[in-house]
């Protein structure tokens, strides 16, 4: 114990020990509202940019040509948010489900299966402008202008994506009770029914929840779109074909537009605002399912 | 004894597969494929990137630990990179750690029960603003204020040995390393909150209650009880916040400036492996692309040494929990 030892008696107490506590609460406490004070700040503010200017025409308008040009709208930099976002889950989470039942249901304490569980720990950590390197290098440089398309910014997403849906797949598997597995063993169903019919189901909302939070993780990523998707000023839908734009690296290149021209600022505020209420509202629902889920399962 | 067979379930024959095995195989090993999808996309990402930075490490040599980075020169050492890179990240964590463990803390120990659920939630509501979100806030709101708190402590140290050259030379804009390192500060905080958090949760109660029983203060308490238990986890959480903090790359890459040399002036503008990569490589080609890849590499190489180091420090704690 690396306390040392101290008087006990009432008058002690009083002096200086009451006071370094009364201290080291106020500190606690405090830490507590500094870290409050950039969260109000920049919510606030960027609530009150955006407001100004976000309308029916910003949601709906083309984006304009060029940075410099004044007008315009987001319409194109949302769908390519929307699409290439919905293109990484619909990638990463079911691949990232299957991994975190093989690390829970098949390889349990197996040497594999640790191997794969500090990998997805590692991967966790890799940062994202490397894995739009990655992409890049792997996708995109071998098929030149061709290549920068949605679905390049989605591989990339994914990438980020995969480990986090993994790990809590598999921290929600574990909480499934033992005897839900040997019930169903004892009516004769094989491992994969088992799994598929009993102990998915039975933590299915806490893996969506798992899931939704790892998509507002990347909804919000700039870099590993920068060099993957390219940039295009009106909509486009198609995941596999053609450049493409998104919210954050629109957000990033306005704001960099050069001499902090007025009307890329007030679109950049725009596009931040968008990009907050997209990212709260997965954020949002993924703790109501929490919530829900938490609250059924301690009333059984 | 009657050795009839018993009656075999209806739509089975003697001879054929048992109901259900192939699809069970198949579907445990897609399982182990999933799981295998992890080890080969770390493959690829050392492979293809290393790949494309080779002719960057051929034309440099050991020259890429040197600080000269010229694109109008040609060349490209990226030592100024990496220090940056370590300088941000160092700044954000003495600013953030003592925050975070406080909030954990509070959390913990402090806070009445009822308020814990929704503190957590507003703190990793920190988390949900994008980085980008954060670099925009930085360069258009903070900066400006900042540089003018730059001129000041500048001034004020100006005589003193080394804090001068620390202080000295505070950038106009407010572009610095200072700047990024406060920004990051403020988004790693909820990560090394969260994960210091689940290790005081750990702490049995019996040892806060032992130590409150035998008259200590709460403060004591938690010295005497809280921290001891959780050193490791503490370090782990605070390496993992530095490699987060390594990582980031759009905050900083819009207000750290764009000086790619070795400095002690933190006050004064400079780059990040990470942030460089986002402000060069639109234009980039040649020789430069594939510095830029390297840089990718390089802090690649740091963040997997990093967060391999922090799960070190968890299973050896683990362990030894375990024989304890």
């Amino acid at each position: 114990m690396s306390a040392t030892p101290v008087s006990l008696t009432q008058s002690a107490r009083k002096g200086r020990r009451e006071l370094k506590n009364v201290v080291a609460t106020t500190l606690i406490v405090g830490s507590f509202l500094v870290a409050l004070i950039p969260l109000t700040f920049i919510v606030i503010y960027v609530f009150q940019r955006g407001a100004s200017i976000l309308s029916w025409s910003f949601l709906t308008e083309d984006l304009p040509f060029s940075n410099r040009r004044e007008g315009g709208g987001i319409y194109p930099a949302i769908i390519g948010t929307l699409v290439i976002t919905g293109a990484a889950t619909a990638m990463a989470v079911p691949l990232g489900i299957l991994g975190g039942i093989y690390l829970n249901e098949y390889g349990g304490p197996g040497i594999f299966a640790r191997i794969v569980r500090f990998l997805a720990d590692v991967m966790t950590g890799v940062p994202s402008i490397v894995m739009g390197l990655f992409i890049y290098t792997i996708w995109v440089l071998p098929r030149k202008q061709s290549g920068l398309s949605g679905f390049a910014g989605a591989l990339a997403l994914g990438c980020l994506m995969l480990p986090i849906v993994i790990r809590t797949t598999e921290e929600i598997l574990k909480l499934v009770p033992d005897e839900l597995r040997e019930g169903s063993y004892a009516l004769g169903t094989r491992k994969a029914q088992t799994i598929r019919r009993v102990v998915f189901p039975s933590a299915a909302p806490g893996i969506i929840s798992g899931a939704l939070l790892g998509i507002a993780r990347v909804a919000g990523e700039t870099a590993p779109l920068l060099f993957t998707i390219g940039v295009v000023s009106v909509a486009n839908f198609n995941v596999f074909e053609g450049s493409n734009t998104a919210l954050p690296p629109q957000i990033y290149t306005n704001a960099n537009t050069f001499g902090g021209f007025d009307a890329a600022q007030d679109r950049a505020w725009g596009m931040a605002l968008a990009l907050i209420l997209i990212v709260f509202l997965f954020t949002l629902i993924a703790r109501i399912v929490t919530t829900i889920y938490t609250r059924r399962s301690t009333a059984v | 004894m009657a050795t009839d067979a018993p009656a075999l379930p209806k739509g089975i024959t003697k001879g054929t597969r048992p109901p259900g095995l192939i699809a069970d195989r198949a579907f445990r090993i897609l399982a182990l494929l999933a799981g295998l999808m992890v080890l080969v996309i770390l493959g690829l990402i050392a492979v293809s990137t290393t790949r494309e930075a080779w002719p960057w490490f051929q034309a440099e040599g050991l020259n890429i630990f040197t600080d000269t980075w010229d694109p109008s020169k040609n060349t490209f050492g990226a030592l100024g990179l990496i220090y940056g890179t370590l300088l941000v990240a160092a700044v954000a964590v003495v600013l953030s750690l003592p925050i975070s463990i406080g909030i954990a803390l509070f959390v913990t120990d402090v806070a009445p029960q009822r308020l814990r659920r929704p503190i957590v939630y507003t703190v990793d509501l920190l988390a949900a603003i994008p980085s980008v979100v954060y670099g925009l806030w930085a360069l258009f709101v903070l900066a400006q204020p900042l540089s003018s708190l730059f001129q000041s402590v500048s001034d004020a140290t100006s005589g003193i040995p080394v804090l001068s050259t620390i202080f000295g030379n505070p950038s106009a804009s407010g572009k610095s390393f200072m700047t990024a390192g406060i920004i990051v500060a403020i988004m790693i905080t909820p990560i090394i909150t969260s994960i210091t958090r689940e290790v005081f949760a750990t702490v049995p109660a019996s040892q806060k209650e032992a130590a409150l029983a035998l008259g200590a203060t709460r403060w004591e308490m938690i010295r005497g009880a809280v921290f001891p238990h959780s050193r490791s986890g503490m370090v782990a959480g605070t390496m993992i916040g530095l490699g987060r903090a390594m990582g980031e790359t759009i905050a900083i890459a819009l207000v750290v400036g764009a000086s790619q040399r070795v400095t002690a002036n933190v006050l004064g503008p400079g780059d990040t492996l990470a942030s460089v990569i986002a402000n060069q490589f639109g234009e980039a080609s040649g020789t430069q692309r594939s510095a830029l890849i390297g840089c990718g590499v390089v802090l690649f190489v740091i963040t997997i040494l990093i967060s391999m180091a922090a799960r070190a420090v968890v299973t050896r704690a683990d362990r030894r929990a375990g024989i304890a």
